[in-house]
């Protein structure tokens, strides 16, 4: 048997930070590849600290929801899950390619395979793109379009802009949008310069966060000027300086996010038949009735 | 008349290759003697008594599993399929979702007697009542008669045991818990989830064995592996110490609360009336807290991660020096203040009645005291 474990970070306050994490979950047990599924959290329950032995799985595969490598994939899950041997050397990452590490969960005598962070996986790349498509409501975006990924950063931790800055290089590689700029919250360049970095009319604004919340639901928004208040919402699109800014929030909850649960696992070995093709199929359909170019934002808490 | 099939599964496991496919479970007992050209004995215990008939070959074994030799058939189909549910259908030898689905039915496990199989049936053919937390759970034959000993699991509030289950929200996906399990009956956002504030008006009916421990699971992550680890003797507590000195970054100073805080705390978050989880945490080994740990079926086994981000508070709060303070108050403003802390701590507030000046908590008797005592919106006093 195997099971998949989609370790989180959860909150004491707001009841949705959780929902990003239940939505991939239940996708994921739609396929039928794991034998068990389980959603774990930081701050809710199941907590890190006793989801393992809720499984009769003899192999786990643990996949953190987190963006970057660093303070919860390197220290707090493995130590929560009492995967004692584990060293943040063992993923031999760059910090950006921490791929797994195979080892024993102390209390219950199990195989985990501890799997880098879903926002540093190849696959995310195609879930910003995704993202831009549903937000714009267009399949085929990127002429004439420029795509801003933003992410958190930190002077504390260098992977946190590693993370974004990775991705925007690949999608400018691919050549599809005009232009691709990598900004940030808490470093430069920041993002409430937007649209200093952009020629084109038309900037995609993605933020690579896993859930919305007080970042990408208060200070994204009122920080590029879509709105003076947050609670008041903001147009998607809204006119910003002469440009059209397309905004809606973390990119975590795309449904695609699936997929790269999915791919996190079976790098590290587990068996997954056709599922990852199902889940592209599911979720790339139900891109069709969740985009809504027209709708406000819903303040986060 | 007990299905054929199940008969027929366990003459094949018994006669199947292989050394051991003797057969003991719950009262039922089938051996083969290799020895004796390959003889069955089947037996069945029965409240002390056996029933025995030796010297059986395949054929005479079938006969006598089918109820055709005079045993009475109820009862030998009531061990056969007890048997097929729960070997074949339930399985997991070991684990603690069977073990729990045992308990739920008030069959033996393997620390106590529990009831025997004609007992435990005359009593699921009526639906047996358990308890976990604010959970009532019930387990019943599917078919009502039992026939074929197939279970089926309800579930509901405690406080919704004696409702019309016309006048309850109906579901059958497990998933289901995870959205009631949220928020309490005000619409508050319900962080910790075994705390006593589940919402009613809903039932989850006709789970199979594996659906309800899910339900479970959503309602209260991890208390049946954790009860199942207590029965066996291997819980692992945490006790404060080893949990506190364990944290990090932000959390790295909940280490310095003092001794006494954590009696506090435990008093605070830890009790019945808060959290139905049973506190088996101490401060540490040989060191215990002095609140009662309280007497839900399903133990804690260490700080969670709500006391541990409230103890970061108390333990900053904890760090200033005491002062002393002197300001004028009646003898009844005195009194208030004591009501208004208990109503916020016992959660009362919402019970006091608009008109209610007579309790200390009341809207308006807060705010007079505020526009007498207050200046700059400050309680006025002086510092010594």
């Amino acid at each position: 048997m195997q099971a998949l474990v989609i370790a989180a970070h959860g909150s004491h306050l707001n009841p949705d930070a959780s929902n990003p994490t239940y939505a991939h979950a239940d996708t994921v047990r739609e396929t039928g590849a794991f034998d068990e599924v389980r959603e774990a959290f930081w701050k809710e329950e199941p907590h890190f600290r006793e989801v393992i032995r809720t499984l009769e799985s003899e192999e786990v595969f643990v996949v953190p929801l987190f963006i970057s490598e660093g303070y919860f994939t390197e220290r707090i899950i493995p130590r929560e899950l009492r995967l004692d041997e584990f060293e943040p050397e063992q993923w031999e990452s760059d910090g950006t390619s921490a791929s797994q590490v195979t080892l024993e969960a102390e209390d219950v005598g199990k195989t985990v395979h501890y799997c880098g962070p879903v926002g540093t996986h190849d696959a995310m790349t195609d879930v910003i793109v995704q993202r831009a498509e549903s937000v714009t409501g267009d399949p085929s975006v990127g002429e004439g379009v420029g795509l801003a990924v933003v992410g958190h950063g930190t002077e504390r931790n260098e992977n946190s802009a590693k993370a974004v800055e990775y991705h925007a290089d690949r999608i400018r590689e691919r050549g599809r949008f005009d232009e691709v700029e990598a900004l940030f919250m808490d470093e430069e360049p920041e993002v409430d310069d937007v649209t200093d970095f952009f020629a084109t009319e038309d900037i995609v604004v993605v933020p690579l966060f896993v859930a919305d919340g007080y970042h990408t639901q208060e200070d994204i928004p009122e920080d590029m000027g879509l709105t003076e208040d947050y609670r008041l919402g903001w147009n998607v699109p809204a006119e910003v300086d002469g440009h059209r800014i397309w905004y809606a929030g973390a990119v975590g909850t795309e449904g695609l996010m699936a997929d790269v649960i999915l791919e996190r696992a079976a790098d590290a070995g587990a068996e997954l038949g056709d599922a990852i093709e199902r889940v592209r199929q599911i979720t790339s359909s139900a891109t069709e009735s969740e985009s809504d170019p027209e709708r406000t934002s819903q303040a986060g808490d | 008349m007990v299905a054929t099939g199940h008969v027929e599964e366990l003459v094949r496991r018994v006669t199947g290759d292989g050394d051991d496919n003797d057969i003991e479970f719950d009262g039922l007992r089938i051996t083969r003697d290799e020895s004796a050209d390959d003889e069955f004995t089947f037996t069945l215990a029965i409240d002390g008594e056996r029933v025995e008939r030796t010297g059986l070959d395949a054929d005479g074994l079938r006969a006598v599993l089918a109820g055709e030799a005079g045993e009475g058939d109820e009862t030998v189909d009531a061990y056969v399929t007890n048997w097929h549910y729960w070997q074949e259908t339930v399985g997991g030898e070991g684990t603690a979702r069977r073990a729990f689905l045992r308990w739920c039915e008030d069959a033996p496990l393997a620390d106590d007697d529990g009831a025997a199989v004609p007992a435990r049936y005359a009593d699921l053919r009526d639906g047996i009542d358990r308890e976990w937390g604010q959970l009532r759970i019930t387990a019943r034959f599917v078919d009502g008669d039992g026939l074929d000993g197939e279970r089926a699991y309800d579930l509901w509030h405690v406080d919704d045991a004696d409702a019309d289950l016309d006048d309850l929200e109906t579901y059958d996906e497990p998933r289901a818990a995870r959205e009631i399990a949220t928020y309490d009956e005000d619409g508050r956002y319900r962080p910790l989830k075994t705390a006593p504030t589940l919402d009613t008006g809903w039932a989850f009916t006709g789970l199979s064995g594996t659906e309800l421990v899910d339900a479970v699971g959503f309602f209260y992550p991890a208390t049946i592996a954790n009860w199942h680890r207590e029965r066996e003797g291997t819980l692992d507590v945490d006790h404060w110490s080893e949990t506190a000195s364990r944290q990090s970054g932000i959390y790295e100073v909940v280490s310095e609360l003092p001794r006494e805080a954590v009696d506090w705390l435990a008093e605070a978050c830890c009790v019945d009336s808060q959290c139905l989880r049973r506190r088996e945490w101490e401060y540490e080994e040989g060191d215990d807290l002095d609140p009662d740990g309280g007497d839900g079926p399903f133990p804690c086994r260490e700080p969670c991660s709500l006391v541990i981000a409230a103890a970061r508070k108390w333990a900053i709060a904890e760090s200033e020096t005491e002062r002393t303070y002197e300001l004028e108050l009646t003898p009844s403003e005195r009194n208030q203040l004591e009501e208004l802390i208990d109503a916020v701590a016992d959660d009362r507030t919402d019970e006091i009645r608009e008109a209610d000046v007579n309790d200390g908590a009341n809207r308006y008797r807060a705010r007079y005291l505020r526009a007498k005592r207050f200046a700059d919106g400050e309680l006025e006093m002086r510092e010594q």
